[in-house]
């Protein structure tokens, strides 16, 4: 059905987008903004990454640099909301439209090819593992350690303010939270998360496009809701998992797409199938809930 | 023996006469990054290639073709999934597709199509020797031959206009070496940029007055709206010259030939050779050599110009509307 290089390649792209998943967790779920700024800041990431790599600088380094890049991008959008008072959903559509003429400049040209360069994956290969496991191990190190610091973040002071803001802004801002900056610093963390995937799948590409963006957000989105139905996250940690769990079901649900032809699915099927699968995520569930309604009701 | 294992016996001597009599099929492997006209030619022309060295498909050959729906990630997994099966040969339609390719192949060959720099997307380090398992065909265009024809419709053009898609990798390839070879000739190339095919318009508007002549590259965000530059060079009479000989049936004065079906048709040749078993780092990286003048008299006038009756004498192709 399914080789093992395409189950591995499934895992190492899901690890890269369970980093997405857990930004779009921080912007959707805890803080109800919905950012689509990610479709800028993922190709800005892989961008600022890919020109301090070909400058000679450390891969590690530029990985860092690129975050930072991502978070700044994500507090422009959550300063026009915040400050200028503009919709959340049409602040972050400004900043992503304007990211696509930034990433053009910071690369100076559409496509920066990273396939002879050292990349933050090169040292592992000496490992004398197969060539196709390494990217999966390093990212899921990676994915893994986000996934413990951001959960320790949640538990935090700082965390649990930003949780309040999400829930109930009146009720936060009463307690002397300062909401707007919690706005901010979530969305900056957000899209930093973002730029972090972008930088780390440009470098297991081996270049950086500045249309790796399209479709991020939907991407992202799908990998959540994903998750969330096969987790139910009943509190943070499971909800971080989610996110990585989903956007590995989602690549794993992409490579089987591609090897459906048995079915007649084809590849250009896949965004309807995407669709689909995220209607059907969230559907699912409220559906459960209405037949144990329906059930219990015809009980009584 | 029990019967059994007779049976068993009995059909792998079945199988493996079969195997003697008849060949597998060779497999090739096809991605492309997206769905387009020009990238669907070259798919068809590896094709149509191979079938005519002798390649039936179902029998000598079998192709597995994905798109990526313009998805640089579904591409990362295209490529592992063919590199999972272990094709005869990976055929990478488009820059980011043969990138993935490149990423993810290690000692499967790749034959990379329609990619204008292959030394610039650090496919090969060289074009003559490419070495390890990657080889292809680039589709840069032969511009001197394009900007020779140009300058002999309008000798007195100082100023050539471009539009190009700052965001796309191969066109603006191609305008760094434009913009070279016209300042070779003490010319000035006059760029106007358009991200969407709804910008090309606006973008064509302003080289009126900067521009004595247009010449569009196979760009294929400008190449979508060209008529949006043809009404444009036939109100401001800028005579409007392309790359790609479809467009002149668009209403552009002329082409010199470059079509992608050519481009797949060499790419063919290529994977045949890999097939036969020639090693691909043996295999020079090559361009397209079946070039052919098409030309549009009828659109020449609209932009206030005359074809010189030797021009239509030479072409291949006269378009009469």
């Amino acid at each position: 059905m399914l080789s093992e290089i395409a189950l591995y390649g499934a895992f190492e792209t899901g690890l890269i987008y369970g980093l997405v998943a857990f930004g779009i967790y921080l912007s959707f779920r805890v803080l109800h903004f919905p950012d689509l700024t990610v479709d800028g800041s993922f190709p800005l990431g892989a961008a600022v990454a890919a020109v301090l790599i070909i400058g000679g600088y450390n891969p590690w380094l530029a990985t860092g640099v690129a975050i930072l890049a991502g978070m700044a991008a994500g507090a422009v959008t959550a300063i026009l909301n915040v400050r200028l008072n503009i919709l959340n959903l049409l602040a972050s559509i400004l900043t992503m439209i304007a990211l696509y003429s930034v990433n053009l400049r910071i690369m100076d040209k559409p496509n920066i090819a990273l396939l002879t360069e050292d990349t933050v994956l090169t040292p592992w290969y000496d490992l004398g593992l197969e060539f196709h496991e390494v990217p999966v191990l390093l990212f899921f190190i990676v994915a893994m350690v986000v996934l413990f610091l951001l959960w320790r973040f949640m538990q935090s002071e700082t965390g649990l303010a930003m949780r309040a803001t999400g829930a109930n802004p009146r009720m936060a801002r009463a307690q002397g939270i300062a909401t707007g900056w919690m706005i901010i610093l979530g969305i900056a963390l957000s899209n930093g998360l973002v730029a972090l995937a972008g930088a780390l799948f440009a470098q297991s590409q081996g270049a950086a496009d500045v249309t790796m963006g399209v479709g991020v957000i939907v991407v992202g989105l799908a990998s959540l809701i994903g998750g969330e139905a096969v987790m139910a996250p009943r509190n943070v940690l499971r909800a971080l998992l989610a996110c990585v769990i989903g956007a590995i079901l989602y690549r794993i649900a992409i490579a089987l797409a591609l090897n459906a032809d048995f079915i007649g699915l084809k590849t250009q099927d896949l965004n309807l199938i995407t669709a689909v699968l995220v209607t059907l995520a969230i559907v699912l569930p409220n559906a459960r809930h209405s037949i144990k309604n329906f059930l219990s009701r015809s009980r009584a | 023996m029990t019967s059994s294992t007779l049976k068993i016996a009995f059909s792998a001597f079945l199988f493996l006469l079969a195997c003697a009599v008849q060949a597998d099929p060779k497999v090739v492997a096809v991605t492309q990054i997206v769905e387009h006209p020009a990238l669907d030619a070259v798919y068809q022309g590896v094709k149509d290639q191979l079938k005519e060295e002798g390649y039936e498909e179902g029998s000598d050959v079998t192709y597995m073709h994905e798109s990526a729906q313009a998805n640089t990630a579904t591409a990362s997994q295209i490529a592992r999934k063919f590199v999972g099966e272990q094709p005869d040969v990976i055929v990478a339609i488009a820059t980011p597709s043969a990138q993935t390719v490149a990423a993810a192949a290690r000692n499967i060959p790749v034959v990379f199509s329609a990619v204008t720099d292959p030394v610039g997307a650090r496919l090969v380090s060289n074009m003559e020797k490419p070495g390890k398992n990657i080889t292809g065909i680039t589709d840069m265009l032969p511009l001197d031959e394009h900007l020779d024809m140009v300058l002999r419709v309008t000798p007195d053009a100082k100023r050539i206009g471009t539009v190009y898609n700052p965001g796309e990798a191969n066109a603006v390839a191609l305008v760094n070496q434009l913009e070279e070879r016209l300042q070779a000739r003490g010319l000035t190339l006059v760029k106007a940029a358009a991200t969407k095919t709804s910008e090309v318009l606006g973008a064509a508007r302003s080289l009126v007055g900067k521009a004595d002549a247009i010449y569009l590259t196979t760009d294929n965000t400008v190449i979508s709206a060209a008529e949006a530059v043809i009404s444009v060079g036939e109100r401001a009479d800028i005579p409007v010259f392309a790359a790609d000989t479809a467009t002149v049936s668009r209403g552009a004065v002329a082409a010199i030939g470059f079509d992608y079906y050519d481009v797949g048709r060499q790419t063919g040749k290529v994977v045949s050779r890999i097939l036969s078993g020639e090693n691909p780092g043996e295999i020079p990286i090559t361009g397209v050599e079946a070039l052919s003048l098409h030309v549009n008299p009828a659109a020449a006038e609209r932009m206030g110009i005359q074809l010189s009756p030797a021009i239509i004498e030479e072409a291949e192709e006269v378009v009469e509307n």
